[in-house]
């Protein structure tokens, strides 16, 4: 019974999920000038600050510091590894992407990942743990929060 | 009316044993005697466990299952005497009345109170102690002090900072120790000529830490102040008299307790209770109204303002003198054995950290953490292996700051818990450390 409940597990636990958790990229502050929001889950306690510096309508640098979860660390090393030098416009449709990927099967056959982002496809494993698909979105709607120009984001 | 009290109040079924002489002795076995009851029927009295795929639940800190006596007398109200309460004319009405009634008499002998008067029906503890907060903290000065522990759930530390905004009132803080306990030699130097109130809990949700409140309530009534004790966590584990721990005022929510969510009680000191104003308007909590003002009720009625979740009340009498009639301090001993046993495994256990003052200064509810992983990753690994802990803050977040701790795993036990479960959490807590081994 443990092997199975263990190898399941492991679909939601990989290796480089792991490894991103306890060696994220990008993880740290940012120099001014730059702009931030910070992100919480109330259910957990999580908290998350996103920092980032646009040149245009493109992110030049972005970094994120905090404390969570295993699947909310490497979401926010993945996260910032993705969106570095991209536009608004292609952030707002990997956020798109991103959650369909979490949200289910269907959802994410409809709003496709590019090809070159198929790595964020570690995180599809939280679809059969739907109280964790909230620690893999946190970093992304705290990254909204910063373009939106809102202070804070949360889950709930 | 003596079929009816009899329909939703369980018969006793067992007298209370003598004290168990011997703390040491251990009731684990299926078939042994605990006075009337044995370790597996008592078990049975919670239906949940029925279910097959019942989980090792050992998040009862948070939210009990139920137990069968409350889940009888809340159907039985529903179904055959339910009618709103204290309004009708008519034999139905007062037939809940009479049910409600004696579920306000039923807590009051549970928490050993001198009169039902001083029974309030609440939401939960979260509204009793709002209660307090909106009726006797509105008639704080600024400049006022309330005494909070740095222990408290959220519940009994948020009223007061908002108050003390609204009122212009000082909080000062009783700090803990490394282990999450209060020292009473930490109390003496906040109490002063302003201290109003001091509120504390009674035990810890997030460390199980059973705290000194009878002492403490005594030095603060000493320098003049109000004592309110959160007992939220208390109730399922102490026998609590409220005459003997001597403060103003006990609050408790039933879904701790093994009762329906949704209704809690306030005990509160007779004469406190008739100074304070009411904290919100309504019906049934008046005598007459006119347009341009308002007689109010004595209390309790004074801080009942509209309907009340009558069954639930009912549900919460039942299950209170339901654990009237069972041995628990031989039932508390038996958990306590089975906490001991999770503690020390669980101690034992390499890249297991344990937390708090030790099983000897708790309730049966502690506090872990593994190395290798955070809670909820933890969590998640517990419960796919059919093992359900509660993670996070605990709605305690200064508590477990004054821990450096921004997070754990906390194990906490009900009557329904058995050794086997205590074991199944520390195999799978070391499955899990392994799992998520570096």
């Amino acid at each position: 019974m443990h092997d199975l409940a263990d190898a399941e597990l492991r679909q939601l636990y990989q290796e480089s999920l792991l490894h991103h958790s306890r060696h994220p990229c990008n993880f740290g502050e940012l120099t001014p000038p730059m702009r931030e929001a910070r992100g919480y889950n109330p259910l957990c306690g999580d908290k998350i600050t996103v920092q980032l510096r646009e040149t245009g309508d493109r992110l030049e640098a972005i970094a994120f510091s905090g404390s969570g979860c295993a699947i909310s660390l490497a979401s926010a090393s993945l996260m910032t590894e993705a969106v570095k030098g991209m536009t608004r416009r292609e952030t707002e449709e990997l956020f798109a992407a991103f959650t369909a990927l979490c949200l289910g099967a269907e959802q994410a056959r409809a709003t496709p990942l590019p090809a070159r982002h198929e790595d964020l496809n570690i995180f599809a494993g939280v679809r059969e743990y739907p109280m964790r698909v909230k620690c893999a979105t946190l970093p992304w709607h705290t990254l909204r929060a910063v373009l939106e120009q809102r202070e804070t984001a949360t889950t709930e | 009316m003596s079929d009816l009290s009899q329909s939703v109040t369980p018969s006793p079924t067992a007298k209370t044993a003598a004290p168990d002489e011997s703390p040491k002795k251990t009731l684990n076995g299926a078939g042994e005697k605990i006075g009337a009851v044995t370790v597996a029927s008592l078990r049975d009295e919670f239906p949940y466990f029925a279910d097959e795929n019942a989980v090792v639940y050992l998040d009862s800190a948070s939210s009990a299952q139920k137990a069968r006596v409350g889940l009888d007398a809340m159907n039985d109200l529903y179904r055959h005497h339910y009618a709103n309460v204290h309004r009708g004319a008519y034999r139905l009405s007062a037939e809940s009345t009479a049910a409600f009634e004696n579920a306000r008499r039923q807590i009051a002998r549970f928490l050993d109170a001198e009169n039902s008067r001083e029974i309030i029906f609440t939401r939960g503890t979260t509204e009793a102690i709002n209660l307090v907060a909106g009726s006797l903290g509105e008639q704080m000065s600024p400049g006022d002090e309330i005494i909070v522990s740095e222990l408290e759930h959220h519940s009994n530390l948020v009223p007061w900072q908002l108050l003390a905004e609204r009122r212009k009132l000082k909080l000062r803080f009783w700090k803990i120790d490394a282990r999450a306990r209060l020292a009473l030699a930490d109390l003496a130097p906040l109490l002063g000529a302003r201290t109003r109130l001091l509120a504390m809990t009674h035990v810890s949700n997030a460390f199980g830490t059973i705290t000194p409140a009878a002492e403490a309530a005594a030095m603060a009534r000493d320098a003049g102040a109000l004592v309110l004790i959160d007992g939220a966590q208390a109730v399922p584990h102490l026998s609590v008299s409220v005459r003997e721990l001597g403060a103003d005022f006990y609050a408790f929510s039933g879904h701790k307790l093994y009762a329906p969510s949704g209704i809690g009680a306030l005990w509160g000191r007779g004469e406190v209770l008739e100074t304070m104003p009411p904290w919100q308007g309504g019906g049934e909590m008046i005598t007459e109204v006119s347009l341009a003002r308002s007689l109010y009720q004595p209390p309790p009625a004074r801080f009942e303002a509209g309907t009340p979740p009558i069954a639930e009340a009912v549900a919460l009498g039942a299950v209170c003198e339901w654990l009237m009639t069972l041995p628990r301090e031989l039932l508390r001993t038996r958990l306590h054995g089975i906490f001991a046993r999770a503690h020390e495994l669980l101690s034992a256990t390499a890249g297991v950290e344990v937390y708090g003052a030790g099983v000897a200064e708790s309730a049966p509810t502690f506090s872990f953490n593994i190395a290798d992983a955070h809670p909820h990753d933890l969590a998640t690994y517990l419960d796919s292996h059919g093992v359900a802990v509660r993670t996070g803050h605990h709605c305690a977040q200064p508590a477990l700051a004054a821990l450096g701790l921004e997070a754990t795993a906390r194990a906490s036990f009900g009557l329904y818990n058995n050794t086997a479960d205590a074991e199944r959490l520390a195999e799978t807590v070391a499955a899990a450390a392994n799992f998520f081994k570096r």
